[in-house]
């Protein structure tokens, strides 16, 4: 089902932690709202569900105006942060929960509950762990039953808060990927929250930048890394090497092939970094300080003679080209840059 | 196999608790034990059967059942105002709730003997208008238990309150559950087990009730007189093993009625999945 957010403003006491947002999201979405903490994500899909209403401004969904509607209304399924399991139950009566307090009209009986609970187990591919509490679980076996228990009520929309932020490193790249794929396989409009851009760009369809209560920039995850509309989205959205131009650094510039504006700022990305050995120390300036194996990419931190005050200057290229390369520490390197976004 | 342990000083701190266990709980109860054998059993028994030692421990235990049942009700109600909700005066109420802890108990009991008396400021309107009795009846031994009970439960319910995790609320209502199936589902089987406890607290110690109790029950024999006066009655008349074989019998009831509350209780935490 689509979702229309129009001008939701919430404040607390004086901490404005949305202001005006509107949002569109078209049905079937998998959406990330990603910010940093404190950019007011959260609220925003509490607004959604109905767990916190806003000051102004109406939520959309399916066509109906759903603001005052109470949570337990709205046709929604709320993943957790914390997966918040009923921990005096079983797993399989947590899943239950949701069919069980339908209204005596349209409480399926007994044996369906039984057979749909089951099936959503095998969905979340833990139908061996029907009679254990949730204290038994692993963190990523509970939130695959807060899951389960999500989608039990078939929701019009999942969704999720932070879902992975509370998992280890290597559950979470797992949990991602399912994640995907099982909205592939239900086509639930589902909107999730994160601060981890890796995670936005990997997992959603679409991704909502927000930062202040504000959003900054709404697009597919090509398009916000490829043509940031802002500094913030920038800088938030993936590597990047600042540099604001002055007359040194414009100088500079010119001999790796960008033109900059005085008092403008350049945002290169570090595969937009291209680099050569250079024969001798007097055909450039820039120096190898130090790199780092990262799998299939090689990061190379620079270092410019001429203008010791700055930043170091973070190049990456693929592992295979760096050797080529025969680059090492101490080399003098010649650079050119193929693309820089400008901002003011 | 000791050399493995990751705390440490396991045996001298068993061995302090065994050592003040004894000192403090063991040697005193065993006395007591000790003290009633000297009666052989027909003795034993000719006290205890005596139809008015039988009603006063009817009437003691009942009171405290009903009383600590009431207590866990209203101690229930007020840990969750307390936990729940912000109001002007909460910490003033906060300190209310202790008082019964520390008032002496005779001042608390002279004190509701005074308002609950027939002339007294609630006693007349009880009669009055409901026709109720409450001073010199065990009503009134109740409304005294329920007095001394009441911080007992608040107290051991208030920390789970507080340590519920109100998410799970959220969940349920997410699931389309209403406010009452979200209390009766997911709130109340969590507290539950703390509810018990405080019960349990609360009826020893009423059992045991004997300052706030003796001012308001009246102590009419058969109707409103409790064991522990019974017990100092007998000493009273220099009667020792009177007073040790009623005090051995309640002690024994008292420890079969906890045994089986921790039994209950038991069962509700594997209920509850704990």
């Amino acid at each position: 089902m689509s979702i229309v957010l129009s001008n939701i403003s919430k404040n607390f006491g004086q901490f404005a932690a949305l202001n005006n947002v509107s949002l569109e999201i078209p049905e079937g979405d998998l959406v990330a709202l990603l910010g940093p903490s404190g950019c007011g994500k959260t609220t925003l899909l509490r607004i959604i569900a109905g767990l916190e209403s806003p000051d102004a401004g109406h939520v959309v969904i399916n066509g109906q105006d759903k603001t005052s509607e109470h949570v337990s209304h709205r046709g929604i399924g709320f993943v957790f942060q914390h997966y918040a399991l009923f921990r005096h139950m079983t797993v399989f009566d947590n899943v239950a929960f949701g069919l069980r307090v339908k209204p005596r009209q349209s409480r399926p009986g007994e044996a369906e509950i039984s057979k749909k609970v089951k099936s959503l187990l095998d969905l979340v591919q833990l139908g061996w762990l029907a009679d254990r509490f949730p204290d038994q679980l692993s963190g990523g076996q509970r939130q695959r039953i807060a899951l389960a228990r999500a989608l039990a009520v078939e929701p019009n929309v999942l969704l999720l808060d932070e879902p992975f932020g509370a998992l280890d490193a290597s559950v979470r790249k797992d949990l991602r990927q399912w994640l995907r794929n099982l909205h592939h396989e239900l086509h639930v409009t589902s909107i999730f929250v994160t601060h981890d851009q890796e995670e936005a760009m990997e997992v959603a369809s679409q991704v909502v930048v927000l930062n202040h209560g504000q959003i900054e920039q709404q697009g597919a995850p090509s398009a916000i890394y490829d043509h940031p509309s802002n500094a913030f989205v920038s800088k938030f959205i993936g590597q990047t090497n600042i540099i604001r131009v002055d007359q040194a650094e414009k100088v500079w510039l010119s001999t790796t092939g960008l033109d900059g504006e005085l008092g403008s700022v350049a945002h290169i990305r570090p595969h937009h970094i291209d680099l050569s050995k250079a024969e001798n120390a007097s055909q450039s300036p820039v120096i190898i300080k130090d790199w780092q194996h990262l799998g299939a990419i090689i990061r190379i931190e620079l270092f410019n003679a001429l203008l010791p005050d700055t930043k170091s200057l973070f190049a990456e290229m693929p592992s295979e080209h760096f050797k080529q390369l025969t680059l090492d520490k101490g080399d003098h390197v010649i650079v050119k840059i193929k693309h820089a976004n400008w901002f003011n | 196999m000791t050399q493995s342990r990751i705390m440490p000083g396991f045996k001298p701190s068993l061995a302090y608790t065994l050592l003040y266990l004894a000192l403090i709980v063991l040697i005193p109860l065993s006395t007591l034990v000790f003290k009633s054998l000297q009666l052989n059993l027909e003795d034993y028994w000719a006290i205890i059967s005596h139809p008015r030692i039988i009603a006063s421990f009817r009437v003691s235990f009942l009171t405290s059942l009903i009383a600590s049942a009431v207590a866990g009700v209203f101690g229930f109600v007020i840990a969750w105002t307390m936990v729940r909700y912000n109001f002007i005066g909460k910490r003033f109420l906060d300190a209310l709730i202790d008082l019964p802890f520390a008032l002496p108990t005779a001042v608390a009991g002279v004190v509701l003997a005074t308002i609950y008396q027939p002339s007294g400021l609630l006693g007349k309107w009880l009669i009055d208008s409901f026709g109720l009795k409450v001073a010199y009846t065990p009503v009134g031994i109740v409304i005294a238990l329920i007095f001394v009970g009441i911080p007992f439960v608040v107290r051991t319910v208030e920390p789970v309150l507080q340590e519920f995790d109100t998410t799970m609320e959220e969940a349920a209502a997410s699931l389309g559950a209403s406010r009452w199936l979200i209390f009766a589902r997911i709130i109340f089987p969590n507290i539950f087990p703390a509810v018990i406890t405080g019960v349990s607290l609360a009826f020893a110690r009423g059992v045991g009730e004997y300052g706030s109790v003796i001012f308001i029950a009246g102590n009419l024999p058969y109707v409103s007189e409790i064991v522990p006066l019974l017990i100092v009655t007998k000493l009273e008349q220099y009667d020792y093993a009177g007073a040790t074989a009623i005090a051995l019998t309640m002690l024994v009831i008292s420890f079969v009625l906890l045994f089986l509350i921790n039994l209950l209780q038991l069962w509700a935490r594997r209920r509850s999945g704990q």
